[in-house]
């Protein structure tokens, strides 16, 4: 407020000066929101260990496998033991799928259940300030969780496997893309949880609509008949990941209709930009 | 003075219902002005138009000249509590106004200045979902007067204070105003309003009813009757009557008359021999005057047929 007549008269003089709006006060004080909700980060952090543990587990249970190899199928290629398809399991990936976008579901539902998002917005009426800030700390979290899972997967398994000669290093073919696709769709289900936040308001109807999107849609366009069903499959957040995850050296095939690397990296961003609009216009448009 | 809050022909529907109508009004600094209005009058949604929360069919709303959803950063202009219960209840006290602070650029020191303002120093690390209305309130007061700002608005503050605490806002409220503040308070109490509010105004069904001072209403609305017991009613109403006041039978022999003084009133009776109990001066109250004045717009009535 400028300093005019209407400046209260205050026992302490006049006015002081207000400071200059940063968004780094925005992300600061969700900061303090996030932490001070205790159950909101643990479901990030355990859904991490737990992600890393099973996949940790999977390799080590592969170890006898890999010494013991079954006898090979006549007409079949002999076994070959893919250090990606295990060690980077979409089991945890889907597990991480739905804790980021949970969290991310309920840090914009959070606010709108109970109340705080007209107490938010009241102390800060810059809206798209506030969403932006939730946007950008959430996926920094969900992204720094995503690393940590597929890093520690990653070099981790490896590791267990070099005894076994069938480990992979970074920079062996499909690796590098791998681990990033690996990590990468942590946030991006993070911002479709928030987008569905902000959508549905509502908790429960948030979180089963994120766990249908992640993990029910996607068996009901899993087969290859019809190119369009397959098409939309592919398209589908943990396909891309899958997509991406795929070692070009298995001994497996992607079947018919197979995306390529950089279509499923593409859709994974298509779902980022997509979700992050929605979460900011909705903030911004609707009455709270 | 210059008006702090200018609301022109302020409307909010939702579909067919019309929450907020044409309503124009303006608030002025130094005073603390009274909102009234029964339940679902519309003072929640006007407020909450204020503060850019809900957009305004027509018409427009602004805070020191300047629409308050415009602002960066509110908590410097406007300090409002709308509504205790908009508080996340897994927080503590002290983290729900340090992240309010935080993003305001406010010193979180002046966090736990404004906690023991409001008396809630010792319950600031607690989750505000043990909070008691009466503590909520009070955070939500404390919310208010973070930014140290020229604007309060306080929909329904007294809800769930016990005695010690309406004392203490009432009190607030007062100092506020005297600061040089505008402070802008709702309430569907008229009793409320009377021990806090300079100017009032009322709306009912989403229109303006009166704009006002509390002095100007109590005049205006304030109905002076008396009361006169007597076996002969019916022969002193005749008199009364011929006199020009209006006499109401309230009991068999008490009637309620309205346009005579008492003193009129024994002279007459003295005059025509009537035999009189009781003579007894009644004025009614603010509340009386603000349920009358609103009656018309009541959008809930209790044993109403639809």
């Amino acid at each position: 407020m400028s300093a005019t007549t209407l400046s209260p008269v205050r026992p302490g003089g006049t006015r002081p000066a207000e400071p200059r709006p940063r968004f780094a006060d925005l992300l600061a004080a969700e900061w303090i929101k996030l932490r001070s909700l205790r159950s909101t980060y643990w479901v990030l952090a355990l859904a991490s260990l737990a992600a890393i543990a099973i996949n940790l587990n999977a390799v080590h249970t592969d170890l006898t496998y890999i010494d013991h190899p079954p006898a090979p199928i006549p007409g079949f290629p002999p076994y070959r033991y893919d250090p990606l398809h295990h060690g980077l399991n979409s089991i945890s990936a889907a597990l991480m799928a739905v804790a980021a976008g949970s969290l991310g579901a309920i840090t914009v539902f959070g606010e709108y259940t109970t109340g705080m998002i007209r107490t938010t917005f009241a102390a800060v009426p810059d809206r798209r300030g506030v969403a932006a800030a939730k946007v950008v700390l959430i996926a920094g979290l969900t992204s720094l969780a995503g690393a940590v899972v597929s890093a520690a997967s990653f070099f981790g398994s490896n590791a267990m496997l070099a005894s076994r000669h069938v480990g992979l290093s970074l920079t062996d073919e499909g690796c590098l893309g791998a681990v990033l696709g690996y990590a990468a769709i942590v946030p991006v289900c993070a911002l479709i949880g928030m987008a569905l936040g902000a959508l549905l308001r509502h908790a429960t109807a948030s979180i089963v609509s994120l766990v249908m999107l992640l993990l029910i849609v996607p068996m009901m366009f899993g087969g290859d008949r019809y190119r369009l069903l397959k098409e939309i499959g592919n398209h589908l957040p943990l396909s891309a990941e899958v997509r991406l995850t795929f070692n070009p050296n298995s001994s497996t095939t992607m079947g018919k209709y197979a995306p390529s690397v950089l279509d499923s990296w593409v859709t994974l961003g298509a779902w980022a930009a997509v979700a992050l609009t929605v979460t900011v216009v909705l903030m911004r448009r609707r009455d709270v | 003075m210059v008006p702090v809050i200018e609301i022109e022909r302020l409307t909010k529907r939702y579909g067919a219902t019309t929450a907020v109508d044409q309503l124009t009004f303006t608030v002025q600094p130094g005073t603390v002005t009274g909102f009234l209005g029964p339940n679902g009058a519309g003072k929640s949604t006007t407020l909450r138009m204020i503060l850019g929360l809900n957009t305004p069919t027509e018409g427009t709303v602004t805070v020191d000249g300047v629409p308050f959803a415009n602002r960066p950063r509110g908590l410097r202009h406007v300090g409002a509590l709308l509504d205790a219960q908009d508080v996340h209840g897994g927080r503590s006290a002290r983290a729900h106004l340090s992240a309010l602070a935080r993003g305001n650029r406010i010193p979180l020191g002046r966090v736990d200045e404004v906690l023991a303002e409001v008396g809630l120093g010792k319950a600031a690390g607690r989750r505000i979902g043990g909070y008691s209305l009466g503590m909520k309130q009070r955070l939500g007061i404390a919310g208010a007067l973070l930014g140290d700002p020229p604007v309060l608005l306080f929909d329904e503050p007294l809800n769930g204070l016990d005695p010690e605490g309406v004392l203490w806002v009432r009190g607030l409220f007062r100092r506020l105003a005297e600061e040089g503040r505008t402070v802008f308070v709702s309430s569907h109490m008229m009793a409320e309003m009377e021990h806090t509010a300079d100017r009032l105004v009322v709306i009912g069904r989403g229109r303006l009813i009166a704009d006002e001072s509390l002095a100007e209403f109590s005049a205006r609305n304030a109905v002076t009757s008396v009361a006169v017991r007597t076996p002969e009613l019916a022969a002193l109403a005749q008199v009364l009557r011929a006199e020009g006041a209006s006499v109401r039978r309230a009991e068999p022999e008490v009637g309620v008359v309205t346009g005579l003084p008492a003193a009129r009133i024994g002279e007459l009776a003295l005059r025509h021999g009537l035999v009189l109990h009781e003579l007894t001066t009644r004025t009614s109250s603010l509340e009386s005057a603000f349920m009358s004045l609103t009656a018309d717009s009541v959008e809930y009535l209790a044993g109403e047929a639809r």
